[in-house]
């Protein structure tokens, strides 16, 4: 072994990553402006010091446990797995997390942490409005003030959400800069935090942004892989065949996933927005139809143009509209550990009307993409396969646009 | 090497002189004209802005800039076209390139600094590539003796300058403010104190910017800076008057600072 400054330092496991630098083999890093270098270069020491806080680590049990509603049970769809016609499909239930979905999990571990750094101000960026929901609970749980930057498109497609933020004392700040979507809205938050560097703590909704986001954001969301694989393997003694979720930034499936990276006999399945079809251009799969490249703080894989600017993502759900995609989702990519396939909006539609009238639980159109790709792997695996599909949000924000898409005036 | 940023500042201390940093965004306009009255205005330097769809750093006068030069078609080739055609006519006034990582990480750091090199830039900022980042970008533009300018902000405290102002070369660029371009200015004495460390720690000259609109504010920063930096405001005299009016402003911006006892 070389002392030199040339040792490698990478991960033997894929599951270990990122390295010192807050990469993913190439992907991830710190791609932001100087003034906000030394906020995440603290930010990094102080997670690394509440990861090891026996303290720490015991008050978010307690909020996951007390407040949030962990562990979320695993449930066998019984009727959706006949209708399928092949493997068994079960759900993870994240849906019934206090708020509605997976987004608590994080939040609740970043508020946490602001506290412990003394920040006195939340921000944060949304996109269906999930993310800026669990947020402003969360900071509402806490007394902090929130603020909630969200596209004005999305505004208008999730009111109920935007009213319930309201309600939580949470400000929401429209965006109608670019297509007023998620991009715009992130793009508004490094804007107020750039500004507001010294007492705000910026809580990034999914696996991306600079390091330590996608790590700390994935560790916080790990709890959904970790609760699964121990209850799978309770209830049945195995592990799945595969583990399935939908991905816009890619959250709810590395949290997923994680846990399971090392067990090289678990498929990991991820399904990104194809919208009105990748053939179209009108989508939001990075990785499908993306390049590599440098965004809001990270290094992976982007819908761009020739030219290198940034192309407008476009999805039925709101939570899935990002031209982006977290930097270890890349990384897993490239490695061939996971899979990515997509869903269009119409597919989404019919599982969402499908998954509601067959199991009576009413998914978010966001993980009703997951459902689409479940039922071809349920064929394609057979009787004897199991899946196991993250349920990461329940739909009741979406009712009111399907009703419209579905031409019912409520 | 020597380039024409190391001329110019070396000139500009010659005279005991602060220099102005003129700021305009290429494809917003008639932004070809804009750039060749520049010199003639009174800009020591010109940054010339890379349009890109996603500024984060940017304020809404320069994200506005952004979109309608993206929307008039304006490509990292165009910004080379319109450099490369104002090297015809001067090749005394430096050009130092803004913009964001990715469509330069598109182009390729090697392509990027070729090409940049060729249409006689002289240096770039790269708003979204902090030091820690920078390493190949940085032999890329080293190997065609472009200079990385890179940015040190009221945030930047005593350990990390070290980081910032290794490898720099050109000048500093000190953010008066945290904040977006087009915000309100920096304290203009603590800026003072600020710029006295970053020319001892980078031995280099310093160009403060972010906030500054009026001459009056350019010859309060003048007076305790290398030069003085305007954006958001000549883009917004563009926008609103065009050519004309934005050159008006830069004589007046330019004449202020030029006028600043240091």
């Amino acid at each position: 072994m070389s002392d030199t400054a040339s040792v490698d330092t990478r991960p033997n496991a894929l599951s270990a990553w990122p390295d010192a630098r807050g990469r993913f083999g190439d992907y991830g890093g710190r791609f932001v402006a100087e003034t906000l270098m030394p906020n995440i270069i603290e930010l990094e020491a102080a997670y690394e010091d509440a990861k090891r806080d026996v303290e720490f680590q015991r008050e978010m049990e307690e909020f996951l446990r007390d407040y949030v509603g962990k562990p979320s049970p695993i449930y066998f769809a019984e009727r959706l797995t006949e209708e399928f016609g092949g493997a068994k499909i079960w759900f993870k239930r994240d849906e019934l997390n206090h708020t509605g979905s997976h987004k608590i999990n994080n939040c609740l571990g970043q508020v946490l942490l602001a506290k412990r750094m003394g920040k006195t101000r939340i921000i944060a960026e949304t996109g269906a409005g999930q993310h800026g929901v669990a947020t402003a609970t969360v900071a509402a749980r806490f007394g902090l003030p929130c603020t909630v930057f969200m596209g004005a498109t999305d505004v208008e497609r999730q009111a109920p959400n935007v009213f319930r933020m309201k309600l939580l004392g949470a400000e929401v700040v429209p965006v109608s800069s670019g297509t007023g979507t998620l991009k715009d809205a992130m793009n508004e938050a490094l804007r107020d935090w750039v500004t507001n560097v010294h007492d705000t703590f910026y809580v990034i909704g999914t696996v991306a942004g600079p390091h330590p986001y996608p790590a700390m954001v994935r560790d916080f969301q790990s709890i959904i892989g970790r609760e699964a694989r121990a209850q799978i393997m309770d209830r049945l003694g195995r592990l799945p065949d595969a583990a399935v979720a939908c991905i816009g930034g890619g959250s709810n499936a590395m949290g997923l996933f994680h846990p399971f990276i090392d067990d090289e006999d678990v498929r990991l399945i991820g399904v990104e927005a194809a919208g009105h079809g990748i053939e179209t251009g009108e989508h939001a799969a990075s990785l499908k139809g993306g390049k590599p490249g440098i965004l809001h703080g990270n290094k992976t894989y982007l819908l761009q143009d020739d030219d290198g600017q940034i192309i407008d993502a476009h999805s039925i759900s709101a939570g899935l509209d990002y031209p982006g995609i977290g930097p270890e989702h890349a990384f897993l990519h490239d490695a061939k550990r996971a899979e990515y396939v997509s869903a269009t909006d119409t597919e989404a539609l019919e599982m969402f009307q499908l998954c509601t009238k067959l199991e009576g639980i009413i998914p978010a159109l966001e993980p009703a993409h997951a459902l689409a790709r479940v039922r071809d792997l349920a064929k394609e695996l057979g009787p004897e396969g199991v899946i196991l599909m993250n349920m990461c949000g329940r739909g009741d924000k979406d009712v009111p646009q399907v009703a419209e898409m579905l031409g019912v005036s409520l | 090497m020597t380039n024409r940023l190391t001329t110019r500042f070396n000139e500009l201390d010659a005279y005991g002189r602060p220099g102005f940093v003129a700021y305009m965004m290429a494809g917003d306009g008639d932004s070809q004209s804009l750039l060749n009255a520049l010199p003639d205005a009174g800009a020591d330097v010109i940054e010339l802005g890379m349009p890109f769809t996603d500024p984060m750093a940017d304020g809404a006068s320069i994200q506005g800039a952004a979109l309608r030069a993206l929307e008039a078609g304006m490509t990292l080739q165009g910004v080379f076209a319109q450099a490369a055609s104002f090297r015809e006519n001067n090749d005394s006034t430096p050009i130092v390139l803004m913009g964001y990582a990715n469509p330069i990480h598109h182009m390729g750091f090697e392509n990027f600094a070729r090409r940049a090199e060729k249409a006689g830039v002289d240096g770039l900022i790269c708003v979204d590539i902090p030091p820690e980042e920078d390493e190949e970008l940085r032999t890329a533009l080293n190997a065609h003796g472009i200079a990385l300018i890179r940015l040190a902000t009221p945030t930047t405290d005593d350990n990390r300058l070290g980081t910032v102002v290794e490898n720099t070369s050109g000048f500093v660029y000190y953010v008066s403010t945290t904040g977006v371009t087009g915000a309100g200015s920096g304290v203009a004495t603590e800026v003072g104190d600020a710029v006295a460390r970053v020319r001892a720690a980078s031995g280099l000259p310093v160009a403060v910017g972010f906030g500054v609109r009026t001459p009056e504010q350019a010859k309060a920063i003048a007076e305790r800076a290398d030069a003085v930096v305007v954006g958001s405001a000549i883009v917004d005299a563009m926008n609103e008057g065009g050519v004309e009016a934005a050159v008006e402003l830069v004589k007046s911006l330019s004449a202020a600072t030029h006028g600043a006892k240091r």
